[in-house]
């Protein structure tokens, strides 16, 4: 790791010295999605030339496998490789315009064959990425497959998604290549920052010169800043909070922005981020699909693992038609034979409104009220091997216990926003294509508004987004140009507080473990660009052995500077991060010395936060303070 | 199964697949002539040699022969293999159908149905020639474009002609095919499957 890691660093610094504007023509946003990858792109040049027509942005049509040998172009890369056994496919099969032998097979065609040969399906590497509990650079996907299949880490995975966009794009603009231009990629919200600095990890195999990450909910905010011009302050004042909510195929997202006013003009503050939730469409195509399956065992027909998958598909489609506001009350299930004979071996059952409703509506989205918060405690994310699904499937609740958690999250910012049972928001925007549903947006939208209302507040109006599906990578590209100095700006800095936890000094109790304490390193809303250093505290690194911290994060402590160490908090207040690991090299030194070093923490202009410790009164050659880095993301 | 299937849907689901396999064949036949005019301009070029140097003949000009294209057996073949694919399309022409009933033809209607329609929407933006109302009188002015009008029946005087509006048409206003990598198979329209 500590080798990428400073190639890594290198090319940050690299970006800073060389940074030549004239091959920057486009702003590419990537929205590198847990089921889908979407790119769009923004021509600068363009924009600036004409700086008072509204500015374009386009998706890009990513060629990709449909099935062996065809090729077709669509705005969307699901995000899945197959790992195809050597006699499985030829090599005209697998084609692509810009490699007529690719060693990776992505896209429609590894779901398509995924879905008949799930052991050699890799997907969900996003949640893989920022699942603490595991070596993310260890080639573990597809996960539980048998040993003969060759198995890639989840970053790779994630570098083979960028690399297909980045030839698609390049195929398409040869004479912009894609690792010159602004890129933005967007992560979720709820991003630890080991999973944020993998993600700028996996970007910088591709060595993008100027590659920025953005926060899925923030970019949905641009998007719509983008999709109503100048309009957007007409449509917010001063004093609103915006709740973003992103339910998207595989993970629910939540964020808020408040809006205030700096010297006369409208600001927009992100000032709260949700738990990183596994919930997502694909759970509720699932549910459906064993509803099905229930109804057809009540007949007395046993299915068998592929139907399931063909009533996963029937489902989807499904539910589409069934969550639009109109009149059919209930959709055909046809599951055909796989073989050639498909008369009198197609399964047939029907999906009725009322079973849609059942299921998606009241078992996703329950009326609750906003003290109702999710049944099952979290799992320890350190002891187990599959993904952390989120155990309770609504919605709702997850929504309410976020908004009750972050109940104070606007009162430094916004007069009168008084801590209160929980913050209440006064606009809403929804991203992410489960909530394209006429159905479950309404549902949504009348829960929230009803516990404004029993709390005696006015009732939340929607902001409207254009395309719930693009917006994200819309949204990505429209930041790329903001940055340049046009229109306004979200106010982020970190999400969370960190802190590296001590063990005090105390006589040993049998049965007793120390009292920790939490030594505050970086605090909320620390910007890009910036540093920060605890330097009331030391710490003693051994030369030459690795030095592990316990690493902690909190969502709701916005208030502690660095520096400061608690020695008590409320439960939940504080949760705990995979732990952080520091080695000093022997150069030069005794190896089992003990160096005295402070912590120092520093937000990179990537997005990424960085911890170094700096050894305290000595120096190296040029008289700098000698800096080493800490590993955020340990291998076992 | 059979109890389930009431026989009124079964009956609009025959008029559907009817409906698809009509469309389907005209589509296929559109496609052709695509591709074939395509290919004329082309050949027209490469043959236009030839013709020049013909000396006028004062007698009886011996009628031309016309320019014929060979539609591409790949475009077919690649429309095939999509229609098996998603809609089960040989699959399901391939069935002698005699000896099922109504209710099981209805069940694998439906699948050829739908998956049809996800192919026409995909690859294909289709509307229909005439906006006005099937079997409503219209009028076709002169030069009316003889390859998107069919006059039949009393086919009689000079234009304007009117008349009834029997069927409105279709005319594929964008394709977009999948491409075919260059070493593929495109005969092989359905892999036999073997599962291990």
């Amino acid at each position: 790791m500590s080798a990428s890691m400073d190639a890594n660093e290198s090319n940050n610094t690299n970006m800073d010295v060389t940074k030549v504007e004239t091959s920057t023509r486009y702003s590419i946003g990537i929205d590198l999605g847990t089921t889908h990858c979407v790119l769009s792109y923004l021509d600068l040049t363009a924009a600036a030339e004409n700086p008072t027509e509204k500015v374009e942005v386009s998706v890009l049509s990513i060629p990709q496998l449909s099935q062996p040998g065809l090729i077709e172009e669509k705005k969307q890369l699901p995000s899945f490789i197959y790992r195809a056994h050597e006699s499985e496919l030829s090599k005209d099969d697998i084609a692509l315009p810009w490699n007529e032998d690719p060693k990776v097979i992505a896209g429609s065609i590894a779901r398509g064959l995924g879905s008949k040969t799930p052991i050699r399906l890799v997907s969900s590497a996003k949640s893989w990425l920022c699942h603490s509990g595991i070596d993310r650079h260890a080639d573990i996907l597809p996960a539980g497959s048998p040993e003969e299949v060759s198995k890639i880490s989840p970053l790779t995975a994630t570098v083979e998604y960028l690399d297909h966009l980045r030839n698609a794009w390049d195929h398409q603009f040869p004479d912009a290549p894609l690792t010159e231009q602004e890129v933005t990629i967007t992560i979720p919200a709820s991003f630890d920052p080991a999973a944020r600095e993998l993600t700028a990890e996996a970007a910088s195999h591709l060595s993008f010169d100027h590659l920025t990450l953005l926060e899925e909910p923030q970019a949905a905010v641009y998007n719509w800043i983008k999709s109503c011009g100048d309009n957007w302050r007409e449509q917010v004042t001063v004093g609103d909070i915006i709740l973003v909510v992103d339910v998207g195929g595989g993970t629910t997202d939540l964020s808020l922005v408040a809006v205030t006013e700096d010297e006369g003009n409208l600001t927009l503050n992100r000032i709260a981020v949700g738990d990183h939730i596994l919930l997502g469409g694909d759970n509720m195509d699932l549910a459906l699909a064993y509803r099905v399956k229930a109804k057809l065992a009540q007949e007395g027909k046993e299915l068998q693992p592929w139907q399931i998958q063909a009533i996963v598909h029937a489902c989807r489609d499904a539910k589409e038609q069934l969550l639009l506001d109109n009149d059919i009350n209930e959709v055909a299930i046809s599951i055909p034979s796989r073989g050639s004979k498909l008369l009198g071996n197609t399964l047939r059952t029907e999906l009725t409104r009322s079973e849609v409703q059942e299921s998606l509506v009241e078992g996703f989205f329950p009326k609750v009220s906003v003290n109702e918060h999710p049944v099952a405690a979290r799992r320890s994310a350190l002891s187990q091997k599959g993904l952390p699904y989120a155990q309770d499937p609504a919605v709702s609740r997850h929504l309410a216990a976020f908004l009750s958690r972050q109940a104070d999250a606007a009162s430094d910012l916004l007069e009168g926003a008084t801590a209160d049972d929980f913050i209440k928001p006064s606009a809403i925007l929804f991203n992410g294509g489960v909530l394209k549903a006429p159905a479950l947006a309404n549902r949504m939208l009348s829960i929230i508004n009803q516990w404004l209302s029993d709390a005696d507040v006015k009732e939340a109006r929607l902001l409207t987004d254009s395309d719930l599906d693009l917006g994200v990578a819309i949204g990505a590209s429209y930041y790329g140009y903001v940055k340049q100095g046009q229109g306004v700006r979200i106010r982020g800095g970190l999400a969370s507080t960190y802190y590296v936890g001590i063990e005090s000094s105390m006589p040993a109790i049998p049965g007793m473990e120390p009292p920790l304490e939490a030594l505050c390193i970086a605090p909320f809303g620390m910007e890009e660009g910036t540093e920060a250093q605890a330097s009331n505290t030391e710490f003693g690194l051994i030369v030459g052995e690795p030095v592990h911290f316990r690493f902690f994060g909190s969502n709701v402590r916005r208030h502690d500077e660095a520096g400061i160490q608690l020695d008590h908090w409320q439960d939940n207040e504080l949760e705990e991060l995979p732990e952080l690991q520091a080695t000093l090299p022997a150069e030069g030194r005794k190896v089992g010395e003990i160096v005295p070093v402070h912590l120092v923490a520093k937000v990179t202009e990537v997005g990424t936060l960085k911890l170094e410790a700096i050894a305290i009164g000595s120096t190296d050659d040029s008289g700098e303070p000698e800096r080493w880095h800490i590993e955020l993301d340990v291998r076992s | 199964m059979n109890i389930d299937v009431s026989s009124i849907p079964t009956t609009i689901d025959m008029f559907h697949l009817i409906l698809v396999i009509l469309s389907l064949i005209s589509l296929s036949l559109l496609v052709m002539k695509r591709k074939s005019a395509a290919n004329q301009t082309n050949e027209t070029t490469d043959t236009i040699q030839p013709v020049i140097p013909q000396e006028p003949i004062q007698e009886k000009e011996p009628p031309k022969p016309a320019q014929l294209k060979e539609a591409s057996p790949d475009a077919a073949l690649q429309l095939l293999t999509l229609l098996q694919q998603d809609a089960r399309f040989i699959d399901f022409i391939k069935e002698d159908l005699s000896s099922y009933s109504d209710a099981d033809i209805g069940a694998a209607a439906r699948v050829v149905h739908e998956g049809s329609k996800k192919t026409l929407d995909t690859y294909f933006s289709l509307e229909s020639v005439r906006n006005e109302d099937e079997e409503t009188r219209i009028s076709l002015p002169e030069g009316f474009n003889a390859s998107e009008v069919r006059l039949t029946g009393n086919v009689v005087g000079e234009a304007p002609f009117n008349g009834t509006l029997i069927h409105k048409g279709w005319k594929v206003t964008d394709i977009k095919l999948p491409k075919i990598a260059a070493g593929h198979n495109t005969a092989i329209v359905a892999p036999a499957e073997v599962e291990l």
